[in-house]
């Protein structure tokens, strides 16, 4: 049989961390391999090319198609390169036996990009806009991508989320609730909550979200969120599950879903065991080709992770005994141990056919579930 | 790979954005047909990023099914396997689209990308409303797979499309995949202007210069753009996709994309038949709808309109209102979204139970909705060819044709086939019954089929090479005869007779039967069975040759039968909720859509 693939999300305690952090174009890199960076190290910059504006030339002097070209040699008064101000003059000409005159004047500062014998257009590019990245997490420049970026490298904890909202932050741990199944309400956040990245347990309720937004809260990482709360929270719905560049004060991880969902215990457990530790997180989500799952890394010591748990791969094979979690159905985030795959179609309670597996919940009971309905769950942490 | 196309046994994968699929074509008893099929999670992404791990797991279960063997120990494609695959996977084909006016040259553009099998990401032309800055700004961030430049006829407008021209020079349009690489350009526009454009565009982009895509008005030929436009995928986008490269060397013919495959073979079905057909993809983040109509194809791909990856565009697009109308049980609002919102991040999960399935089947009859409904604004006749003067318009200027109107007339529409997961893998095939029923609402006689197990895009690629393999898979394998659905348009009250007939059945009794306005009823009849009926409709109600006139005509059976559905054209759904709801409830008990034990827990 071929490999069974389930992908899972990722939760590991302890484990060597690797980013690329690379410009959206050319550029040039700031740093060198072996530099140690922090978060806020600026690792390349580039130039991205200004926007431009279009001045029609030919038609603010009256100069029919024919003439353009003429026009350019006699008329403009700037080329490809010249620096020009708003007011400045770009072009002119003298009518009606040289008492008058036409001219075409720049609506805008910058550089002349582009000149048209054709259509007699010029084109003004505005000055570049610097385009900047980070490091992002603290570590060591392992790699260095020319022109590109950077491979940084760290060793410590990182646990995926589900969906998420907002960019890339960082800021200090605080456990905001006791339990994984607790509500984090509105009342638990303050002012002094600012610049942090705070945790709760199951479901954030819109006004508690609104709340870390108007206190400057860097993150959220919450179990589950109502879909109307985070659409009262953007203004807007979201379509296509395409997320991170949302313009919002605090970014929102949601660890299992919508609707009232509590926190995986030890996702819940790791995140509280290091409470007080610096965290990145990034809540851009990408739900199509190329996944990108939103993100919390928190950076270690070896020493930290007392006693250190062996941080096994992900294994994507399910198999007899491999545990899972039920993603789907009466039954959500419920784990179990799988007892057979079965290796022909059966058939479920919708009359579908498809690919099942047999698990064993922790009460004992058997269930025979869709294949594509589980998760594997990462080995090396505990429930 | 093998080296010829007389063979007894094909091997063929879809590559989508969801699912890989594999399926076996073999010679059996002197005539090719399907013996195994096998599917798996897709391998685009982490951790695997290569497509083949995805395909050799489909081929694997084929394998096991069927005991002959296609891949080495290493994984490897053996030598002499004949293999053929389309694909959508990494998004697809995405193309930017620029032309000089909208609803003309820019239109025709659109339709040879789509003709493709490409996403249109954005058309922009000199009237789409936009101020120019706000063009600019959008060719800066969008990152196309490839620009279509068209507009001008032949000796027409110069001046637009190398100001165009001049725009991308400066705007510098990027690339989806690879910095540093040059995006590609197919211009397709006013030939005397082909070497200005290459003077601008040659040396900043991978520049292409195909015939014009309307050298006059009145003439439309799209053939070259889109044959640009597959060449260019094979070499500037398949070339980066993960794993792609490799795959292209297992293949036996050029990778094609998933709509174009299916658009082929939906084109070989409707001239086969000499009928009228619209065919439909619901996929995971597209929904590509098909149609040839008087022996016009048209392809129509709405992006962001999906059953995984983009369930919450229909969401947003269709709104609560329109998807929570289909559903026949109470559910509330907050449930719905969240449901939704669940299925858009753990898009390959399935509905394990019944409120599941009815509220993605809701989904998909929107899904569909609302893709037709933008196809047809693409399926009118050629804008910009003015008529002939007449004694009628003496006295006024040649106009314009009225093309606003659509040459799809739904009472002429033969044949829907459905594809795609919504409606292939519906437990019941009445299920998908009902879905293209309200979906599509045809009016008149109307056959409905079902792509069996979403094969449509195997059968089309293998069609380049040999199109007998293909139409005898496709009428013995592929595609399952569901029924025929019998809908009068119009409307009427609600009780009143909407239809009489009058049938020989086969078994050759007398089939003498009224429908009253307002419902929905199964006769079952055969799938290879076929009867004469005479119907007689109400005097508003017209089933094909007039308000209240009479059709003598023959219907095939299916595997569900003969679907008359009554409820009137348009289909307008009760306002009040509850009153809905019973209907929905009456009309799926009727048609045996669920379970009466379920449907009876929700009354």
């Amino acid at each position: 049989m071929g490999e069974a693939y389930t992908p899972g999300l990722e939760v590991k305690e302890a484990t060597i961390v690797r980013k690329r952090r690379v410009l959206p174009i050319p550029g040039e890199t700031l740093v060198k391999k072996g530099d140690k960076v922090n978060p806020e190290t600026k690792i390349a910059r580039a130039d991205l090319l200004g926007t431009f504006t279009t001045v029609d030339v030919r038609s603010d002097l009256g100069i029919l198609l024919g003439e353009v070209k003429k026009a350019v040699k006699e008329w403009f008064k700037v080329k490809v390169g010249d620096i020009v101000k708003e007011g400045d003059l770009l072009a002119s000409r003298k009518y009606f036996f040289g008492r008058r005159v036409k001219e075409s004047i720049a609506p805008t500062s910058g550089t002349i990009g582009y000149i048209s014998d054709v259509t007699g257009k010029l084109h003004i590019r505005a000055p570049p806009v610097p385009v900047e990245v980070t490091a992002y997490i603290p570590g060591e420049v392992v790699e260095v991508l020319p022109k590109e970026g950077v491979i940084i490298e760290t060793f410590g904890a990182y646990v995926q989320g589900i969906f998420g909202i907002g960019g890339e932050t960082h800021g200090e741990l605080e456990i905001l609730v006791s339990s994984p199944d607790e509500v984090l309400t509105e009342d638990k956040i303050t002012s002094s909550h600012t610049g942090k990245i705070l945790v709760g347990g199951s479901l954030i309720t819109g006004e508690a979200l609104q709340k870390a937004a108007k206190n400057h809260v860097n993150g959220i990482i919450v179990g589950s969120i109502e879909d109307d709360s985070l659409v009262n929270y953007l203004g807007y719905e979201i379509g296509v599950a395409v997320t991170g560049e949302e313009e919002v004060n605090t970014t929102l991880i949601m660890t299992e879903g919508f609707g009232k969902m509590s926190m995986l215990t030890w996702t819940f457990d790791l995140l509280k065991k290091f409470e007080g530790k610096q965290a990145s997180i990034s809540g851009a989500t990408h739900i199509r080709a190329g996944v990108i799952r939103p993100e919390i890394i928190i950076p270690l010591k070896p020493a930290d992770t007392h006693p250190i748990l062996e941080s096994e791969e992900t294994s994507s094979r399910l198999e007899p005994g491999t545990i899972i979690r039920i993603i789907r159905g009466r039954e959500f985030g419920a784990f179990a141990k799988v007892f057979k795959l079965e290796p022909t179609s059966k058939e479920i309670e919708t009359e579908s056919k498809t690919s099942v597996i047999i698990v064993t919940l922790d009460d004992g009971k058997k269930l025979t579930l869709p294949r594509a309905n589980v998760e594997i769950i990462g080995r090396g942490v505990s429930k | 790979m093998s080296t010829s196309f007389d063979l007894d046994t094909i091997l063929a994968t879809d590559v989508g954005s969801t699912t890989s699929k594999a399926i076996l074509i073999k010679k059996v008893m002197g005539e090719f047909r399907l013996v195994g099929r096998g599917e798996a999670p897709t391998t685009v992404e982490s951790p695997f990023e290569d497509v083949r791990v995805g395909v050799r797991n489909a081929v694997k279960q084929v394998e096991d099914l069927t005991g002959i063997h296609f891949l080495t120990k290493d994984g490897a494609l053996k030598e002499g396997t004949f293999y053929v695959s389309t694909s959508s996977a990494g998004g697809g084909l995405q193309i930017m689209v620029s032309g000089v006016i909208r609803r003309m040259t820019a239109e025709s553009g659109e339709r040879a990308a789509l003709g493709a099998g490409a996403i249109v990401l954005d058309v922009i032309a000199i009237d789409d409303g936009r101020e120019l800055h706000e063009k600019i700004e959008r060719m800066r961030s969008l990152r196309p797979d490839m620009i279509l430049m068209v507009g001008g006829t032949d000796g027409g407008d110069k001046i637009d499309l190398i100001d165009a021209a001049e725009l991308f020079i400066s705007a510098k349009p990027r690339p989806r995949f690879g910095v540093g690489f040059k995006l590609p350009i197919i211009f397709a526009g006013n030939k005397d202007v082909q070497n200005t454009i290459k003077d601008i565009l040659g040396d900043a982009f991978a520049l292409r210069i195909v015939s014009n895509i309307r050298p006059t008005l009145s003439i439309e030929d799209t053939e070259p753009a889109r044959e640009g436009v597959h060449d260019f995928y094979l070499e500037h986008v398949m070339s980066h996709a993960p794993g792609y490269p490799d795959l292209m060397k297992w293949t036996d013919i050029d990778i094609v994309p998933t709509p174009a495959a299916v658009g082929d073979i939906c084109q070989m079905v409707a001239e086969a038949q000499n009928i009228n057909l619209v065919g439909t993809d619901p996929g995971g983040a597209t929904t590509d709808i098909f149609s040839v109509f008087d022996g016009k194809f048209l392809r129509t791909v709405s992006a962001n309109l999906g059953m995984s990856y983009s369930i919450c565009n229909v969401l947003k697009e269709a709104g609560v209102a329109n998807i929570m109308r289909w559903i026949p049980y109470k559910l509330e609002e907050r449930e719905l979204r969240n449901r939704l919102r669940n299925k858009m991040i753990r898009p390959t999960t399935i509905p394990p139970d019944y409120e599941s399935l009815i509220v993605e089947q809701a989904v998909g009859r929107e899904a569909m909705r609302l893709a037709f409904q933008a196809h047809l604004s693409l399926a009118t006749p050629l804008r910009g060819v003015k008529k002939k003067k007449d004694l009628g318009s003496l006295g006024r200027r040649g106009e314009e044709d009225p093309a606003r109107k659509t040459y799809i007339d739904r009472l002429r529409l033969d044949m829907i086939i459905g594809s795609g997961g919504v409606n292939s893998h519906a437990p019941r095939r009445v299920q998908s019954a009902s879905v293209l029923i309200d979906a599509f609402q045809p009016e008149g006689i109307t056959k409905l089929m079902i792509d069996s197990i979403f094969m449509m895009p195997h059968l089309g690629v293998l069609s380049k090479v040999r199109p007998d393999v293909a139409l005898n898979v496709l009428n013995k394998d592929c595609l399952v005869r569901v029924g025929t659905c019998i809908a009068p348009k119009g409307l009427a009250k609600d009780g009143v007779d909407a239809l009489s007939i009058t049938a020989e059945l086969p078994d050759g009794t007398t089939l003498d039967k009224t429908f009253p306005y307002g419902t929905m009823e199964l006769i079952p009849l055969g799938e290879r069975e076929t009867i004469k009926m005479v119907i007689n409709p109400h005097s508003g109600l017209d089933v094909g040759n007039g308000g209240g006139k009479r059709l003598e005509t023959t219907v095939s059976g299916g595997v569900v039968g003969l679907i008359f559905d009554t409820r009137g054209r348009p289909l307008i759904l009760p306002e009040n909720d509850e009153e809905r709801r019973e209907k929905l409830i009456k009309w799926y008990l009727s048609l045996g859509v669920y379970p009466e034990k379920i449907l009876k827990l929700y009354g």
